[in-house]
């Protein structure tokens, strides 16, 4: 598709007046639906355990979502562009690694600098994986492959075996987690997740309402109509890279936080639960769908299950991997089944007059309307 | 440049890499280049490599399997499992297979008829599979299998070579002819090219993709009772990672990750440039995860040089595919 039939398109959607108010979009309605599935969960494992609906298990499931959600907004970020990051869990080892080293040498050191420090490293662990994919054209699978094998490497040789303890870290690291804004009805806000709420939030609406945003959306759906359209693909690509990075290196923060005591294997397979996440949430590995919000409810969903099975008398935590596989599958082939008919209902609404084609030969998860940002899907283009 | 070492060029490059690091390799070690220590180098990564043959096939097909290391775990603790509840041997080992392969089917089927990228549906089938072989054993650990199972994984079985390395240059030969020089073999390539032309002309490619996914089940079931034989004992969290190392095999043996192009011989030598480099940097008292990183590198670089070859404008990279 060329770009100068989707700007075409896009002005046809523009000045046809929308008949019906469309409300519901599509990410809309993953959301909607995952928040549902997650009060359904919630619901069966109140039935299931005893006392489920206590102050303990709600302040596990805060404090264990606050790193997995940041991880998967990072992941989402990437995705959205078309391309993955699988370095994640190496980016978290080694920020995790390296801030705890720093901060246990510098005793003095204050929130502030430790947290810049873990957001640096990231940004420019991330800033690689970046200019590899963006400049060096190397495929983003096979980079982050690559740079997660390497920054592990790095870091065991690096950390030759030696642990960060807790005990070397200043008092108000190893405090932080159990640190609370305020109480709600006997269940404790915790500060990480406060904190990891407003940034999802404010990435968001960054998402949806700024240039560069719109813009990743852009490169997602179609890279060659965002080249031609005269988008800088490649810093947005790189910049893609460097946020995920740095996003990623809070959440190394965070897990030296929880954790305290801090290995050279540290946070090894995050990269699935990210990309897991994220999928969850309804974010299309095709890129150029998905909110940042759905893969925060998809970090909420898996931890929820994580945290809630061990609990559970009839069944054992075997079943985690077990269950949450079956969970995958469920969400992305419910996005499609689901999907496909909302999407005609849209497109029939949005073209009156033109019959609406099966669509079986393009990819199901392809919109019909033009794809150049989501907001165009739900019929409605603010300038951009 | 003859027109067969243009076409051919990524192969040369690899060969070159691999002539060098045996001569390296040769230089620093004088027991380097017994045919001992070469059938070792193999022995030891086996099961990765005969996954890797199977993994070609997916690959060019513009698809990916991430479920193999599961699979592979899945199939040998079903015939631990099968095993520890006295089924006869043999019969252990068929029910393990034809779940692998049905592990593979199930997926190929969500990735067939539903469209849904593979790179989601076989993530799904890592977490899914794995967490099957867990819930079979938990977190026990069964061995005590018959004697001959044991031997087939240790002992010689043609020569010098043990059984599963001649199974993995049977699949290499078998596969290399089915790939490049059968209708099916062309189907692979054209699917991985652009599906939708493929569909057109008629190829039935939800089948294409059903089969080749079915197979990379099957494959990794043999791979995972391969593993149980030479380990002696299963348990559920055996192989986890793998599926990277397979990957960047296949990817380091110049088969692109979009599919379409790419071949068998490509990813043999990269086998061998991977199985060597590791050995040569053991030898060279290399710690084995600095190993890994050096892996990781070659493969970006790899991929890199690529892209500069690409640009040369007497490289034809469509014609790989008519060859």
């Amino acid at each position: 598709m060329s770009a100068a039939t989707d700007v075409a398109r896009l002005d046809r959607v523009r000045t046809r007046p929308v008949r019906t108010a469309i409300w519901i979009r599509p990410e809309r309605v993953k959301e909607l639906s995952l928040l549902g599935v997650i009060v359904v969960a919630l619901l069966v494992f109140g039935f299931l355990v005893d006392d489920y609906f206590s102050g303990r298990i709600f302040n596990r499931v805060t404090t264990s979502v606050a790193i997995t959600a940041v991880l998967a907004v990072a992941q989402t970020t990437v995705i959205i562009t078309r391309n993955i990051d699988l370095s994640v869990g190496s980016i978290v080892g080694v920020t995790a690694y390296l801030t705890g080293q720093f901060a246990s040498s510098h005793p003095s050191t204050s929130a502030a600098v430790a947290i810049g420090v873990a957001v640096g490293l990231g940004a420019l662990l991330g800033a690689i994986n970046g200019l590899i994919v963006a400049y060096g054209r190397v495929p983003a699978i096979i980079t982050t492959l690559g740079t997660l094998a390497i920054y592990r490497s790095w870091l065991i040789s690096h950390g030759e075996g030696r642990t960060i303890t807790a005990d070397s870290l200043p008092s108000w690291v190893v405090d932080l987690p159990t640190r609370t804004v305020f109480g709600l009805g006997g269940l404790d806000i915790r500060v990480v997740f406060a904190v990891v709420v407003v940034i999802v939030a404010v990435l968001q609406i960054a998402m949806l309402r700024l240039r560069w945003g719109r813009r990743l959306y852009a490169i997602g759906s179609n890279p060659d109509a965002a080249a031609q359209a005269g988008l800088p693909t490649r810093r947005l690509v790189l910049g893609a890279f460097t946020a995920c990075g740095a996003l990623s290196g809070f959440a190394g923060f965070l897990f030296l936080a929880r954790f305290g005591n801090i290995t050279v294997v540290a946070g090894r397979g995050l990269e699935l639960d990210s990309v897991a996440a994220a999928v969850v949430g309804g974010v299309s590995v095709l890129g150029g769908s998905g909110t940042l919000v759905g893969a925060f409810l998809g970090a909420v969903l898996i931890d929820v299950l994580d945290q809630s099975l061990v609990r559970v008398p009839q069944v054992t935590e075997f079943w985690r991997n077990a269950i949450l596989g079956a969970l995958i599958l469920a969400a992305v082939v419910a996005d499609v089944v689901i999907g496909r008919r909302f999407r005609r209902r849209w497109s029939a609404e949005a073209r009156p007059h033109t019959k609406v084609e099966d669509g079986s030969a393009r990819g199901p998860d392809e919109p019909e309307a033009p794809a150049l940002t989501p907001a165009a899907r739900g019929g409605e283009v603010s300038d951009a | 440049m003859p027109e067969w070492a243009r076409v051919r060029s990524w192969e040369l490059l690899l060969a070159v890499i691999l002539v060098g690091t045996i001569a390296y390799n040769a230089t620093q070690s004088p027991v380097y280049l017994d045919v001992d220590n070469f059938v070792n180098i193999f022995r030891l990564s086996i099961e990765k490599v005969i996954v890797a043959v199977a993994m070609t096939f997916v690959i060019v097909n513009g698809e990916i399997d991430l479920s193999v290391a599961s699979v592979m775990a899945f199939a040998a603790c079903v015939l631990a499992a099968a095993h520890e509840s006295g089924v006869p041997f043999g019969l252990a080992i068929v029910i393990a297979l034809a779940a692998a392969a049905s592990a593979g089917f199930v997926q190929g089927l969500v990735v067939a008829k539903t469209g849904i990228s593979s790179l989601v549906v076989t993530l799904a089938g890592l977490i899914g599979f794995r967490g099957a072989a867990r819930i079979l054993l938990e977190d026990r650990s069964i061995g005590d299998f018959p004697d001959w199972f044991g031997n087939l994984g240790r002992d010689d079985f043609l020569g010098p070579l043990p059984f599963a390395l001649v199974l993995f240059l049977v699949l290499l030969v078998v596969g290399g002819v089915v790939l490049h020089r059968s209708a099916f073999g062309r189907r692979v390539y054209v699917i991985g090219n652009n599906a939708d032309v493929a569909r057109y002309s008629g190829i039935d490619v939800a089948r294409v993709k059903l089969f080749l996914f079915t197979t990379s089940g099957l494959v990794a079931g043999v791979a995972g009772v391969l593993f149980a034989a030479r380990l002696g004992s299963v348990r559920a969290n055996i192989g986890e990672g793998f599926e990277l190392d397979i990957i960047t095999m296949v990817l380091l043996g110049g088969v692109s990750i979009f599919g379409g192009s790419g071949t068998l011989l490509g990813v043999a030598l990269a086998v061998c440039i991977v199985l060597n480099l590791r050995n040569g940097l053991g030898l060279a008292n290399v710690e084995a995860n600095t190993q890994t990183g050096v892996i990781g590198a070659l493969l970006i670089v790899s991929v890199l040089a690529q892209n500069l070859l690409d640009r040369l404008p007497l490289r034809r990279r469509e014609v790989e595919a008519e060859t």
